[in-house]
């Protein structure tokens, strides 16, 4: 079938088998590598990206069902010598050790960071409306699906917080 | 200069966008096929029949292997050639492998997969630890018994005695990249594997066998992983094996990668042990003999089964000076996947086993835990590492780094050595007072005498630091309040001996090359795998030519330019590879030294190289110029390394030896919370003091302290592993295997490094920091201990992991 996908502002034309996940369109067919396979279950987080400027699992959703929808990998939030204020973060922080899960750490963390300043409230949000203060454990909590096996916890979550004080 | 820096890890932009490729990123060769294992379903059967029409007829397949279709047994074992690739006849593990598909996508070849027909004839497989011993079946001949001194006269002749026993679970990897491979045909039957290996020259050695090749003919490479944590080590050399048997049938290059589920059933994982203790001691708690039986469930196959129970054993006194003991370890092969390496390898179950009984004592004698723990470490030593107690100030000075550089860098000569390490040999030692070394030489229960040990100045000053004291007595007071929610807060200290225990593989080459534009190529036999080993060789280089860490090239670890490589593995990768990269850089910089001091009329001495330039008195050039000048005079750019750890004898049978060429130290105390109605708890937090010697790079030694910390708590909290009676595994995804997430890591978490320098001459004298800091998670499992023992007057005996559940049941076991 066919599917129509805007990734990183370029337009592609998918021919795909109907039952192939956003994220191995992404691999298999576009080329974009930096979107990762950790446990393909929705579980890990390693394959997050943003459609339609909100986060999602890769893995969990049909190419299929996006057609016509704006897809931003890792790659198309910068790229080396000109890189987004919370890819530089993450280089200052050290938010990484092997970096398999880094790609979807900071897909994740976009997204969140927007979530929180729509007000979003998360599980551990004192109160359900007004403003979302982001502190250590409302990052925490909003960044647990995102699993980093080298537990660079520490790392992620101060380079997510450089970036949000500053914004 | 460059090393002692806290500089980024070599991958950093690359990881931030996506661009740091892994071995399923690369391009792969047009018309690459892919790889599926058809796997058993039971632990343990005869295969009667194989109806593989369906697999053979599925779309997208190309060929279905099963052993017959093999050249030969394609052994993938590490050690004792028990493993062959496809199963001969029987099988003994659910999860093994049975069939080979290869087809056209990976998809194709999983979907094939599952329409294999294989009869079995069904077999009760061996599973616990004590069916398995009544079988008799062990890896060894004999259980391995270690003794020093009369440890039964010593229990026999003590005021107290108890005896307990702690079941400890194994660990799944978790790496985030699944295992993966991709072999690529080349010329005159030769073979090119890119593999996600923490060792490239075992991979080597397996596909040359497999494809009875010399080892000449195959290329072994691995630029990066996502993550190893040992579970690289042997455990994808089935993949590179099957990879390379069929790139060889069909002439194209093959691919493989476990999806999720496969890889957590097919691989091995970290040791289960069951220890049982048997101790006598006096009222202050200090231990006279101690008799340890640790028993550990190996799998199916031996791996590397014998040398991490045998870590298990040389960690079982962890920082104690015990006068007597006995060790006796049995290494059961069981019908379940093959435990392998997993960070520690064996050490912790070892240093949790005796943990668990100085926390016994305490309760016994209700006196502090780590009361008990301070009169039993070893004492301090002198120029053991500089730092202080809690109130010294830090400072530098005692042992001489002259006298080091001039006598004990091998490779290096005498000169040249203004830049890089003058600065580093003022931070030497410094003005402790360590507690007076015994008359005495203190040894372990294998021999080797503790001539560097920290940890009684460092567990005063961590105490004092996070105030200790204080916060048990409140504690202690909050509980006497709090009927449901109770607190704990637990202390645990490492004491990690470094070096391979197979002495031969203390060893390591380097390959560097001086360009003609002053660009340095580096290249050794070291992994990366996130811990930053990339980034700190390169650093020694750079910090070798006095050049910035920018100006040097890293490049994939590869068997074609260093040969002979020992894995990635016992947190060995900075010490042995910086070493070699330092004598190869060593050798090229005497050899320009040489000719510019020709040059300019001066001594090779008096060249330096310093700040990205090369002065010759006052001439002075940038290290390019130097580089240039070189190469028009005809200087070879270019030279291997090569580095072996001194001083190493270790008997394995006897248990007698110096098998560690030094030990690396750590402290931590955790405080945490749980819930007596649910056995929920989590950790409110944790302080650590960790030893490092004198940092290579801070930042990503902090990142490993706190790293293995929070994975060794999830090792002994939430990750439980599940086999059924049927020998499945039934916890084979994230949705039922419980790694640590981002909001499980201490809300405080103080990390701290010791401040001091290696007494012995590794690399800029720093320590080793991959595995040793994981123990430090031992520190929660025993403040959750310490929360169940405020239900009630009786000893919890906690078992690891320590999930709810079996939170709830010790909670029980307290109240009585």
């Amino acid at each position: 079938m066919h599917t129509q996908l805007d990734v990183n502002g370029r337009a592609y034309a998918l021919d795909h088998d109907p039952r192939t996940t956003l994220l191995d369109a992404l691999r298999d067919h576009i080329g974009l590598y930096g979107t990762k396979k950790g446990c393909d279950h929705g579980q890990c987080g390693a394959c997050t990206v943003l459609v339609n400027g909100r986060r999602i699992n890769s893995c969990l959703t049909l190419a299929a069902m996006h057609d016509g929808d704006e897809i931003t990998t890792v790659e198309g939030l910068g790229e080396p010598g000109a890189l987004a204020p919370l890819q530089q973060a993450f280089v200052d922080c050290d938010g990484y050790q092997c970096g398999y899960c880094t790609p979807g750490q900071i897909m994740s963390a976009t997204g969140m960071l927007e979530e929180a300043k729509a007000g979003d409230p998360s599980h551990v949000s004192a109160s359900l409306s007004g403003d979302v203060a982001l502190d250590d454990s409302e990052i925490a909590e909003r960044m647990s699906g995102n699993l980093c096996r080298c537990s660079a916890y520490p790392f992620i979550r101060q380079a997510i917080h450089s970036v949000e004080g500053k914004e | 200069m460059s090393v002692a820096t806290p500089l980024p890890h070599d991958s950093a932009p690359l990881h931030v966008t996506g661009r740091a490729r892994y071995v399923d990123d690369i391009p792969a060769p047009a018309g690459t096929l892919h790889l599926a294992f058809g796997l058993s379903p039971i632990a343990r059967g005869r295969i009667k029949a194989m109806d593989l029409a369906a697999v053979r007829a599925a779309p997208g397949v190309v060929r279905v292997l099963t052993r017959e279709d093999l050249p030969n047994a394609c052994d993938t074992s590490p050690s004792a050639h028990d493993e062959p690739l496809l199963a001969e006849g029987e099988v003994f593990y659910a999860g093994q492998a049975v069939f080979l598909v290869i087809a056209t996508s990976h998809l194709a070849a999983r979907k094939a997969a599952r329409l294999g027909k294989v009869e079995y004839e069904e077999m009760e497989p061996l599973l616990s630890y004590d069916e398995t011993l009544a079988a008799g079946a062990e890896f060894e001949a004999e259980p391995r018994v270690w003794q020093k001194g009369d440890a039964g006269a010593a229990i026999a002749a003590a005021p107290r005695r108890l005896t307990g026993r702690i079941e400890i679970g194994g660990q799944e990897h978790f790496y985030l990249e699944g295992q993966a491979a991709l072999a690529i045909p080349d010329d005159g039957g030769a073979m090119h594997v890119v593999t996600s290996t923490q060792h490239p020259t075992e991979i080597q050695h397996k596909v040359a066998d497999a494809l009875g090749l010399p080892m000449a003919m195959v290329r072994s490479e691995c630029r990066r992983m996502g993550g190893g944590f040992g579970g690289k080590e042997s455990q994808g050399n089935a993949l590179a094996v099957a990879c390379a048997v069929a790139a060889k049938l069909t002439g194209r290059a093959c691919k493989m990668r476990y999806d999720r589920d496969d890889d957590m059933v097919i691989t091995g994982k970290r040791h289960d042990f069951r220890i049982d203790y048997d101790v006598g001691y006096d009222d202050g708690g200090r231990i006279a003999g101690i008799d340890f039986t640790q028993v550990t469930r190996g799998g199916w196959s031996m791996d590397l089964t014998l040398p991490v129970a045998d870590r298990a054993m040389l960690h079982a006194d962890n920082a104690y000076h015990l006068p007597a003991c006995r060790i006796t370890s049995h290494r059961l092969r069981t019908n379940m996947c093959s435990a392998t390496a997993y960070r520690g390898f064996g050490g912790p179950q070892g240093v949790l086993g005796i943990e668990r009984m100085m926390d016994e004592i305490a309760h016994v004698l209700g006196i502090d835990p780590v009361e008990v723990r301070r009169v039993n470490y070893y004492a301090d030593c002198a120029g053991g590492g500089g730092g202080g107690g809690p109130s010294a100030p830090r400072s530098a000075a005692p042992s001489p780094p002259e006298r080091y550089l001039e006598q004990d860098r091998s490779p290096g000569s005498g000169h040249a050595m203004s830049g890089a390490l003058a600065g580093a040999g003022k931070r030497f030692g410094a003005e402790h007072s360590p507690v007076a070394r015994p008359v005495e030489p203190q040894t372990t229960p294998y021999g080797m005498e503790v001539k560097d040990f920290l940890l009684n100045g460092m567990t005063a000053k961590l105490l004092a630091d996070c105030d200790y004291a204080g916060r048990r007595a409140a504690i202690r007071a909050w509980n006497e309040r709090s009927p449901i929610l109770k607190r704990g807060i637990g202390f645990s200290p490492v004491k990690f001996g470094i070096s391979f225990t197979l002495t031969h593989l203390n060893q390591a080459g380097a390959l560097v090359h001086v360009y003609q534009d002053g660009s340095i190529h580096l290249n050794h036999g070291g992994t990366e795998m996130g811990q930053g080993l990339f980034q700190k060789v390169a650093q020694v280089a750079a910090a070798r030519f006095g050049v910035d860490v920018a100006q040097v090239r890293i490049t994939a670890t590869d068997t074609a330019k260093v040969p002979n490589t020992s894995a990635t593995a016992a947190s060995s990768g900075t010490d042995l590879n910086g070493m070699a990269a330092m004598a190869a850089c060593d050798a090229i910089r005497e050899r320009m030294a040489e000719c510019l001091a020709g040059l300019h009329q001066a001594k090779p001495e008096a060249v330096v190289f310093e700040g990205g330039e090369v002065r010759v008195g006052e001439a002075a050039m940038s290290f390019a110029q130097a580089a240039t000048l070189c190469y028009e005079n005809r200087v070879s750019l270019s030279a291997t390394g090569f580095y072996r750890t001194p001083d190493l004898a270790w008997d394995r049978i006897r248990g007698q030896g110096r098998p560690f060429f030094y030990f690396a130290h750590g402290c931590a105390v955790t405080e945490v919370a749980i819930d007596t109605l649910t056995g929920e708890n989590r950790i409110l937090r944790a302080d650590i003091l960790h030893d490092v010697g004198a940092s290579l790079n801070p930042a990503i030694d902090r990142g490993q302290i706190e790293g293995g910390y929070v994975q060794g708590a999830g090792w002994l909290t939430t990750e439980e592993l599940v086999w059924d009676d049927k020998g499945r595994l039934r916890t084979h995804a994230p949705s039922t295997y419980k790694i640590p997430a981002c909001s499980d890591r201490p809300p405080v978490f103080n990390v701290e490094l010791w401040d001091g320098e290696n007494p012995e001459a590794t690399i800029y004298r720093s320590k080793a920091v991959g595995e040793p800091p994981f123990m430090l998670g031992i520190s929660a499992f025993l403040a959750l201990s310490d929360a169940c023992a405020a239900c009630g007057p009786h000893y919890p005996a906690l078992d690891a992991p320590a999930t709810a559940e079996r939170v709830l049941a010790a909670v029980k076991r307290a109240r009585g």
